[in-house]
C-alpha cells in the first residue's frame, strides 16, 4: 500500500481515537468506579471518597468528548452508523453522566435535606453510565446485531465493566486514603478483582468464536506466538494483583500506588487486544477506516493541531494531577 | 407526534437551548471572576474575596451542567443529523476539534485547581487558573461560533461529489457573518452574567444580607449592565445589517414584512399569518424599516413573498420582537440602578426587586436571539447546501419521542433544581452562622466593610 495521507491518516486517527478512548476509560473509569461504590458508605467516608475524584472528573470526562468528537469529525459515517445503532443505550449513558455530573455540584450546595437525594443520583448515574458503556462494547463486539445470545453477552460485558470500573475505583481509593475507609477499598478490590478477571475471561473467549476475522487474527501462526504474551502478562498482573492486595495496606503505606498501576496495567492489555481484534475496522465487519474516514485535506488540519496540542493537554493535566497529589482532604472551595 | 424529522428537531432544539443556558452564564462568569480576583489581589480587600468564593460556586455549577448538556450534544450530532457531518463534515469536523483541543481540556483541566486548588497553589498560579478557565470558555465560544456564522453565511469551500471541501480555511473562519455574530453572542453573555450577578446580589441585599461581598457584586452587576447594553444594541444592528446583506428572507421574517416595499413600515406588533401571506392586527409606524435597515426613508426592503426558500414567520417575528423588548428593558433598569448606585451608594428598594425579577433576563434574551437566527436559517441547516430534511436520520419516531421525554423531564428537574440552589446558596450565605458577629447587620444601610467597598469602587 502506498503511503499517501489517505492511507495513512486513518490509521493515524484510529490510534488518536483509541488513545482518547482508553485515556478516558482509565481516567473516567475510575471517577465512576468510587461513583459506584460510593453507595455503600455514609457520611464523612462517602464525602472523603467523592473528595478523591473532585479536582478531576471534569477532564477526565472530555476524554470522552475527544473520542466521540473523533469518531464524528474522523469518521463521520462510522458514528452514524455506530450510535444509530447503540441509540437508547447512549441515552442511557447520557442519562448517567448527566446525573452523575450534576449530582456532584448540587450535593455540596444544595440544601442538607436534598443532599441524601443527589447523593443516591450520583450513585444511580454512575453505575447507569458504566453498565451503558459496558452494553454498547458488549454489542460493539458481536457486530452490533441484536439477537437473544447478542444481548445477553452484551449483558454480561455491562456487568463486568461495572466490577472492572469498581475495581479501578477501589485501587484508587487505596491510593488516595487512608484509615478505616483505606482497608475497605483493600477490601473492595479483592471482591471485584476476582469479578474482572471472570468478566475479561469470558470477553476474551466469546470475542474469537462470534467472528471468524478476529479468531484468524489470533490464532493463526505466527500471530498466535507473537501476541501469546498479551493473555499471559495479563493473567500474571491479575496473580500479582491477588498477592499484593493481600498485604495491603501496609504500615508504611509505601506501596499504597501499586494496585493502581496493576489495575491501569490490565485495562491497556484488554483495550490492546479488542483495539488489536478489530483493526482495520471501526464499524465490526463493515467500514475499515479508510472507508469511513472524512477527507485527507481536513483530516490533516486536525492530526497537524493535535500534534501541537495534545502534549500540551498532557502537560497540563499532569501538573493538575500533581498538585492534588497524595492522599484527598475534604473539598473546599477556599 | 410521529414524525421523525419533527421529533429529532424537537429534541435537538431541546438539548441545545438547555445546553446554551449554562456557557452564556460561564463564558462571562469566568471573566467576571478574574475582575473579583484582581482587585482583590491589587487591593486587598475581603469583599473582593467574598464575592469570589459565592460566585465561583454558581460558576461551578453552571460549568458542570453545561459540561453534561454538551457532550448529549456530540453524541446528536450523529444520531439525529448524521447528514450533516456526512455532507459538511469536512468543515465542521475540524472546527469541532478544534474547539475540543484548545479549549474543552484547558477549561476542564484548571477547573479544578481553580475551585480546589485554593490552598495547594500560590496565589499567583490560582490567579493564573482563573485566567486559563476564562480564556478556555471563550475560545469555545470562538470555535463554535464560527461553526455557526459558517452554516449560516457559509464560504471558503467547494462541492464535490455532494460533499462540501474546504479550500480556504481563512474564508471559512472569518465567514461574513462571523465577527458580527461572535461579539453579539459573547455580549449577550456579557449581559446574563451581568444581571445574574446585579439579580442575585439585589435578592442577597433585599435579604438584609450586608456582607462585603454583596455590596462588590451589586456594583460590578449593575455597572457591567449598563456599559454593555448600549454597545450591545449597536453591535445587534450592525448584525442585523450584516444579515440583511446574507439572508434578507431572515430579516424580513423579523420585521413581519410580506410585500416587497419602499418606505417600509416598522411592524410593532401583528399576528403573522402563512395562510394569508399578511399580518393580522397590525400595528405598524410607517417608513421606519427602510430608515433603520437601508438608512433611506424611501430604501426598498425585500418582502417575504419575494423568497423561494422562506422560514417560518410567527416564531422569528416573535422571538425577535421578544429580544428587542428585553434589550431595552435592560436598558432602562441597568441605567436607572447606576445612576442610584451612583447617587447614593445604594439602589432604591423597588429597583432591587426589578433587578431580582430580571435575574435570568438574560437567558430568555439569547434564547429569543437564537431561535431568530436559526428558526430564521430554515429550511436550510447550512444555508443554500443542504436543508434541515436532507440531514434527518433514519431512526425511528417511537424512539426519538421515548428519549425526548426522558431529556425533557430530565432537563425541567434540573433547571429547577438550579436555580433553587442558587437562591438557596444566596439566602444560606446571609444566615447568621456565617456572619462575622464583628459586623452588626443593620437594616436599611450598608455597614462600614460595605461602604468601604462603594469606595474601593
Amino acid at each position: 500500500m502506498d503511503l499517501t495521507p489517505a492511507t495513512w491518516l486513518p490509521v493515524a486517527f484510529a490510534g488518536l481515537m483509541g488513545l482518547a478512548v482508553l485515556l478516558y476509560v482509565v481516567l473516567d473509569g475510575y471517577d465512576l468506579g468510587v461513583g459506584i461504590l460510593s453507595g455503600t458508605m455514609q457520611g464523612e467516608h462517602r464525602d472523603r471518597m467523592i473528595a478523591s475524584i473532585g479536582p478531576f472528573w471534569d477532564a477526565n470526562e472530555t476524554w470522552l468528548v475527544l473520542a466521540v468528537g473523533l469518531l464524528l469529525v474522523a469518521f463521520p459515517q462510522a458514528h452514524g452508523a455506530i450510535l444509530g445503532e447503540l441509540y437508547l443505550p447512549v441515552a442511557g449513558l447520557l442519562l448517567g453522566l448527566i446525573l452523575r455530573g450534576v449530582a456532584f455540584e448540587f450535593r455540596a450546595k444544595s440544601a442538607v435535606g436534598h443532599k441524601a437525594w443527589w447523593d443516591r443520583a450520583f450513585v444511580a448515574g454512575s453505575t447507569l453510565a458504566a453498565l451503558m458503556q459496558g452494553y454498547m462494547l458488549g454489542l460493539y463486539i458481536v457486530g452490533l446485531e441484536r439477537t437473544a445470545a447478542n444481548v445477553s453477552f452484551a449483558i454480561l460485558t455491562a456487568l463486568c465493566l461495572v466490577a472492572g470500573y469498581s475495581f479501578l475505583g477501589s485501587t484508587w481509593l487505596i491510593m488516595k486514603t487512608e484509615g478505616e475507609l483505606q482497608r475497605r477499598a483493600v477490601a473492595w478490590a479483592r471482591g471485584t478483582l476476582v469479578l474482572s478477571g471472570i468478566g475479561m475471561a469470558a470477553v476474551s473467549i466469546v470475542t474469537p468464536l462470534v467472528s471468524e476475522r478476529i479468531w484468524d487474527n489470533w490464532f493463526s501462526l505466527p500471530n498466535f506466538v507473537l501476541l501469546a504474551p498479551v493473555p499471559l502478562v495479563t493473567a500474571a498482573l491479575f496473580g500479582a494483583l491477588g498477592v499484593v492486595l493481600r498485604h495491603l495496606p501496609t504500615r508504611s503505606d509505601r506501596f499504597c500506588w501499586l494496585p493502581f498501576v496493576g489495575a491501569v496495567g490490565i485495562f491497556m492489555l484488554g483495550f490492546h487486544g479488542l483495539a488489536y481484534s478489530f483493526f482495520p475496522y471501526v464499524v465490526p465487519d463493515k467500514l475499515t477506516v479508510w472507508q469511513a474516514a472524512a477527507a485527507p485535506e481536513s483530516l490533516m488540519i486536525i492530526f497537524v493541531g493535535a500534534l501541537v496540542v495534545l502534549p500540551i493537554i498532557v502537560a497540563y493535566s499532569a501538573f493538575a494531577y500533581r498538585i492534588f497529589w497524595g492522599k484527598a482532604t475534604d473539598l473546599r472551595y477556599y | 407526534m410521529d414524525d421523525p424529522l419533527l421529533l429529532a428537531r424537537i429534541q435537538f432544539a431541546a438539548n441545545i437551548s438547555f445546553h446554551i443556558l449554562f456557557p452564556t452564564i460561564t463564558i462571562a462568569l469566568g471573566w467576571v471572576l478574574l475582575f473579583f480576583k484582581l482587585r482583590f489581589n491589587r487591593t486587598g480587600n475581603a469583599a473582593w474575596m467574598d464575592a469570589y468564593k459565592f460566585w465561583v460556586k454558581i460558576f461551578a455549577l453552571s460549568f458542570a451542567l453545561g459540561v453534561v448538556s454538551g457532550i448529549t450534544m456530540s453524541f446528536q450530532f450523529g444520531t439525529n443529523w448524521p447528514g450533516f457531518m456526512n455532507t459538511v463534515g469536512n468543515i465542521a469536523g475540524p472546527l469541532l476539534a478544534y474547539e475540543i483541543l484548545t479549549a474543552f481540556f484547558l477549561e476542564a483541566g484548571f477547573l479544578g485547581i481553580m475551585l480546589f486548588g485554593w490552598n495547594r497553589v500560590s496565589n499567583r498560579v490560582h490567579t493564573l487558573a482563573t485566567v486559563l478557565v476564562a480564556v478556555g470558555t471563550t475560545i469555545s465560544a470562538f470555535w463554535i461560533l464560527v461553526l455557526n456564522s459558517w452554516m449560516q453565511t457559509p464560504a471558503g469551500f467547494e462541492i464535490r461529489d455532494g460533499v462540501a471541501h474546504a479550500t480556504d480555511w481563512w474564508a471559512i473562519v472569518f465567514n461574513p457573518s462571523m465577527p458580527y455574530r461572535l461579539t453579539h453572542m459573547l455580549l449577550a453573555s456579557g449581559l446574563t452574567a451581568a444581571f445574574l450577578v446585579a439579580g442575585v446580589s439585589a435578592f442577597r441585599w433585599l435579604r438584609r444580607d450586608r456582607s462585603p461581598g454583596v455590596m462588590a457584586g451589586l456594583r460590578t452587576g449593575v455597572f457591567l449592565a449598563a456599559a454593555l447594553i448600549p454597545v450591545q444594541i449597536f453591535v445587534g444592528d450592525m448584525h442585523g445589517l450584516n444579515t440583511l446583506e446574507h439572508q434578507p428572507a431572515k430579516i424580513a421574517a423579523m420585521e413581519g414584512i410580506w410585500e416587497t416595499r419602499k418606505g417600509a413600515p416598522m411592524v410593532v406588533f401583528g399576528l403573522p399569518d402563512e395562510a394569508t401571506k399578511s399580518n393580522r392586527f397590525e400595528i405598524a409606524i410607517p417608513n421606519i424599516a427602510s430608515f433603520y435597515l437601508t438608512h433611506d426613508w424611501q430604501g426598498e426592503v425585500k418582502g417575504l413573498n419575494s423568497f423561494e426558500h422562506r422560514p417560518p414567520v410567527a416564531p422569528v417575528f416573535f422571538a425577535f420582537r421578544t429580544m428587542v423588548g428585553i434589550g431595552l428593558l435592560m436598558l432602562a433598569t441597568s441605567w436607572l440602578a447606576a445612576w442610584q448606585l451612583r447617587r447614593s451608594g445604594e439602589v432604591h428598594r423597588h429597583v432591587a426587586w426589578v433587578l431580582v425579577a430580571m435575574t435570568f433576563a438574560g437567558w430568555i434574551a439569547t434564547l429569543s436571539g437564537w431561535y431568530v437566527t436559526e428558526i430564521g436559517r430554515q429550511p436550510w441547516l447550512v444555508t443554500g447546501v443542504l436543508t434541515a430534511k436532507q440531514a434527518a436520520s433514519s431512526v425511528a419516531a417511537p424512539m426519538i419521542a421515548s428519549t425526548l421525554i426522558g431529556y425533557l423531564l430530565v432537563y425541567a428537574g434540573l433547571l429547577a433544581a438550579y436555580i433553587a440552589t442558587i437562591f438557596y446558596l444566596a439566602r444560606k450565605s446571609a444566615a447568621p452562622a456565617d456572619h462575622n458577629p464583628a459586623e452588626p447587620v443593620r437594616a436599611g444601610g450598608a455597614t462600614a466593610a460595605g461602604e468601604a467597598v462603594a469606595a474601593a469602587l
